[in-house]
């Protein structure tokens, strides 16, 4: 029997990037928050303490602080023909836990998405015409445009510290930054991050080619920063342990480094660790929400009643909470009916080495210390001759060297013996990689429901994940790919390279991105989404999902920008509107 | 409840996760350690941590497993004239702490039935825990070895050991108990991690791995040498619990 709690104001489900911000702006609004985590309480120290934390095979290998399977995972199948069958261990994605979520081990690469982005289905009809989109795809436009996110984009970065230089002021092209991105009304809060060697190449080759490279927008501070909440953020040691690593330093953002000091001081802010929502639940008439039920470390069961419940979990997660709370209609791909679950799309990643002559010195890094190309992303270019839409950026990162997972080798060399050996000790130091970080749009079938077989330590059903890629994302790949190849043959002293095509079907095996997207989307309408522009739900208008669950498409950036502004955007809403007058903002 | 029993279970398992070392190879570590204190220790090093975590206590492989792995190590990163290979780098050491660890008993996995092939896509669904896959193929690679060549797979010449190791990697071996591809993908991933992982997990002895390729370890700061495009870094490699690699000779 669930122990009934005192009622707060609002109740967050997990506590990660988004919770951290709506939790600051509703405690700064007057509200009584409670953040409900799966995992554990970590901080700088002594979690992430340089003499504990810079540990490729514990953290990156071994994968100590995500989603441990045995407690949920997903069932997967590549169509609706075959039958799904458990990821019994993490691969293809890593989903975070503990307070900070992914926030904690990402990379800190920041992107904006661009204008067109948020229309992509009538643009590119616009452009194109409607019969140069496949029937199954069922891309839509957000109910939002770039200029209603901009400002939030901007709060979003003076948070976080983002290091980089503006493309586009107002307009004005400038140089040295991204000429593509869509207008912005002032500078990054701080300048790029020291170039790596490798970046340095990638730069030159580029531009003989006449590409546009710029530096990626990076949460790691290029130098200390104080944010607009009054955090410090130290300067980026270039130590090389960002991804799948908490940051030692305080030199990239995380909650832990921009917002919860300040959140964890306040009187109306608390948080629960080992607290896992189970359910979210509905009064009588299943149009209001009375709180959420959780099971703690014990395993005993305790309802948190709220007048708002706020999903802030993974997106997969936040899909699975409900579908499991039967809140919505669930998605039917047969018919094509029904909005939870529906437009789950992913990211592409293929990859081009480069094998150089001088030693780059990998291991002198940064998780968003790369220069990047634009021009073949989104739809900076004329899709009219390719028969595709969307693109990728091309980067070149060089994010650490952690010798377990990035040492190349040329594909004609073997895979192990002496003529392994010899590879590694000839390419380590003299080698690094470009990334053909790509977009995927949503189809009919790519959908996630309930799967009728298998089930989480909880109880509940897993989630089922039926997913593959497409012609149109596959082809796109594939071209952005051989302009990798143009750049990596445009580099000086390159002494080869290897192409790392994206082929085939999905695997769930090998890992590829964290950007898992869609399944509670954002729409005009009920019919066709989850969620109104303010992230709140159609059916639940006290029940507010926020995160990448709500991307109707994922265009070829990393989410977590648009994140943090989409639940800025939300947060406005909730402070200046709903709480006045609770109900439908839409 | 069935599913609190599985909670209860993962939450106890959440406690111990991951130890550096094993109980038991720490009281031989301590005791070496405080055997070579006043002479090999630098003062600068936590006392518990001897200069290197070798142990001769196996933990999971048994007499004639332990050979098994040693030979497969000594052909997959070899010694030769670029210097020590996976065997001397301690590599064994590290297989055998791996598959009595957490990882070799699959404890984040999710183990739950039913028990299906599976397309390759959809990735390892086998019952087995990497400790288990280890042991079934181990005995069944010597079987075959033992019907094509009468001897056990470590008494094989290097020549043919190569011949089965790439038997398995291709599939051309048909092993009764485990695809044989799996174990080789799995054993070739863990040899990889075992030669280039901070030397505390027993592997990567005196920095084998990492000067072989020129990696420093985690050395936590470049912010002077990052723009030194073109030179070499020089600075002997250093492991999180075991302090710095000796200078190399001039």
């Amino acid at each position: 029997m669930a122990t009934r709690l005192k009622p707060v104001d609002a109740v967050l489900v997990g506590f990660g990037w988004t919770a951290a911000i709506i939790g600051q702006e509703l405690t700064d609004a007057g509200l009584q928050v409670v953040a409900l985590e799966r995992g554990n309480f970590r901080d700088t120290v002594p979690d992430f303490s340089p003499t504990q934390i810079q540990d490729e095979l514990r953290y990156a290998v071994r994968k100590a602080t995500f989603e441990e399977p045995d407690r949920e995972t997903l069932t997967f199948r590549n169509s609706t023909s075959d039958t799904a069958l458990p990821m019994r261990q993490l691969g293809s994605f890593l989903p975070g836990v503990g307070v900070g979520g992914a926030g904690v081990h990402w990379n800190g690469q920041n992107w904006r998405f661009m204008p067109t982005d948020f229309k992509m289905r009538s643009h590119s009809e616009q452009r194109y015409g409607k019969k140069f989109l496949p029937d199954d795809m069922t891309i839509q436009d957000w109910p939002l445009s770039y200029d209603d996110l901009e400002p939030y984009y901007d709060k979003w970065e003076y948070l976080c510290g983002i290091s980089g230089k503006a493309g586009n002021l107002n307009g004005q092209i400038q140089e040295g930054g991204n000429p593509f991105e869509g207008p912005r009304k002032r500078e990054f809060p701080l300048p790029p991050l020291k170039r790596s060697a490798s970046a340095m190449k990638f730069d030159e080759a580029a531009k003989s080619i006449g590409l546009h490279p710029f530096p990626c927008p990076a949460g790691n501070a290029s130098q200390p920063y104080t944010n607009t909440l009054g955090v410090k953020l130290g300067q980026c040691t270039y130590c090389g342990y960002c991804e799948w690593f908490g940051c030692a330093n305080y030199s990239k953002a995380s909650p832990q480094t921009t917002i919860l000091p300040v959140l964890l001081r306040k009187d109306n802010f608390s948080y629960k660790t080992n607290a896992t929502v189970t359910r979210v639940n509905m009064d009588s008439t299943g149009k209001k929400a009375t709180g959420v039920t959780y099971v703690d470390a014990q395993g005993r069961e305790f309802e948190q009643p709220a007048e708002m419940v706020i999903l802030c979990a993974y997106s997969l997660h936040n899909v699975h909470l409900l579908l499991v709370s039967k809140i919505g209609k669930p998605y039917d791909a047969e018919s094509n009916t029904g909005a939870v679950g529906k437009n789950y799309a992913y990211q592409m990643s293929a990859y081009v080495d480069v094998f150089f002559d001088e030693i780059i010195n990998p291991f002198m890094g940064a998780g968003a210390l790369g220069q990047v190309v634009d021009d073949f992303n989104g739809d900076n270019f004329d899709h009219g001759p390719h028969g595709f839409i969307g693109g990728a950026y091309i980067s070149m990162w060089q994010t650490g060297g952690r010798p377990i997972l990035q040492h190349y080798t040329p594909t004609d060399t073997p895979k192990w013996g002496g003529g392994f050996k010899k590879a590694l000790k000839e390419n380590y130091l003299r080698s690094a990689s470009m990334q053909i970080h790509g977009g995927i749009m949503s189809y009919k079938q790519n959908h996630l429901d309930l799967d009728p077989t298998y089930r989480d330590i909880y109880g509940n059903p897993l989630m089922r994940l039926t997913f593959d890629f497409q012609k149109n994302d596959l082809d796109m790949e594939k071209y952005v790919t051989d302009r990798a190849v143009d750049i990596a043959k445009a580099v000086k002293g390159n002494r080869g390279y290897n192409v790392r095509a994206r082929t085939g079907h999905y695997g769930i095996v090998e890992y590829q991105t964290t950007h898992n997207t869609g399944g509670a989307i954002i729409g005009d309408n009920p019919s066709n989404s989850v969620i109104n522009k303010y992230c709140q739900s159609w059916d639940v208008p006290n029940l507010f999902v926020l995160g990448a669950s709500a991307f109707p498409q994922n265009p070829g950036y990393n989410p977590t920008g648009t994140v943090g502004a989409l639940t800025y955007f939300a947060a406005d809403a909730i402070t200046s509107r709903y709480l006045k007058n609770p109900g439908a903002l839409v | 409840m069935a599913w609190m029993m599985r909670l209860l279970r993962a939450n106890f398992r959440t406690a111990t996760l991951m130890p550096t070392l094993s109980r038991r190879t720490f009281l031989i570590a301590s005791a070496s350690a405080s055997a070579a204190a006043c002479s090999k220790i630098p003062n600068t090093l936590p006392p518990e941590y001897p200069e290197q975590t070798r142990s001769d206590a196996p933990l999971f492989l048994d007499a004639s497993e332990r050979r098994f792995i040693n030979a497969a190590c000594a052909r997959i990163i070899p010694k030769d004239d670029l210097g020590p290979g996976a065997l001397e780098a301690g590599v064994p050491d590290f297989i055998d702490r791996q598959l009595a660890g957490p990882f070799g008993q699959a404890s984040t996995w999710y183990m739950q039935g039913p028990w299906a092939k599976g397309s390759e896509q959809q990735g390892y669904q086998l019952k087995f825990t990497p400790a288990q896959m280890y042991r079934h193929a181990m005995n069944n690679v010597d079987d075959y070895c033992n019907k094509q060549f009468k001897k056990a797979f470590a008494d094989l010449p290097p020549a043919d050991q190569d011949n089965v190791l790439t038997g398995l990697e291709k599939g051309d071996i048909d092993l009764p108990d485990v695809p044989a591809k799996t174990f080789f993908t799995m054993l070739l991933q863990n040899v990889t991690e075992g030669f280039f992982a901070d030397p505390m997990y027993g592997g990567n002895r005196d920095f084998i791995g990492w000067k072989l390729i020129g990696f420093p370890g985690p050395r936590y700061n470049y912010v002077e040498e990052i723009e030194q495009y073109g030179k070499p870094y020089t600075l002997p490699p250093v492991s999180l619990k075991l302090g710095r690699a000796k200078p190399e000779k001039a």
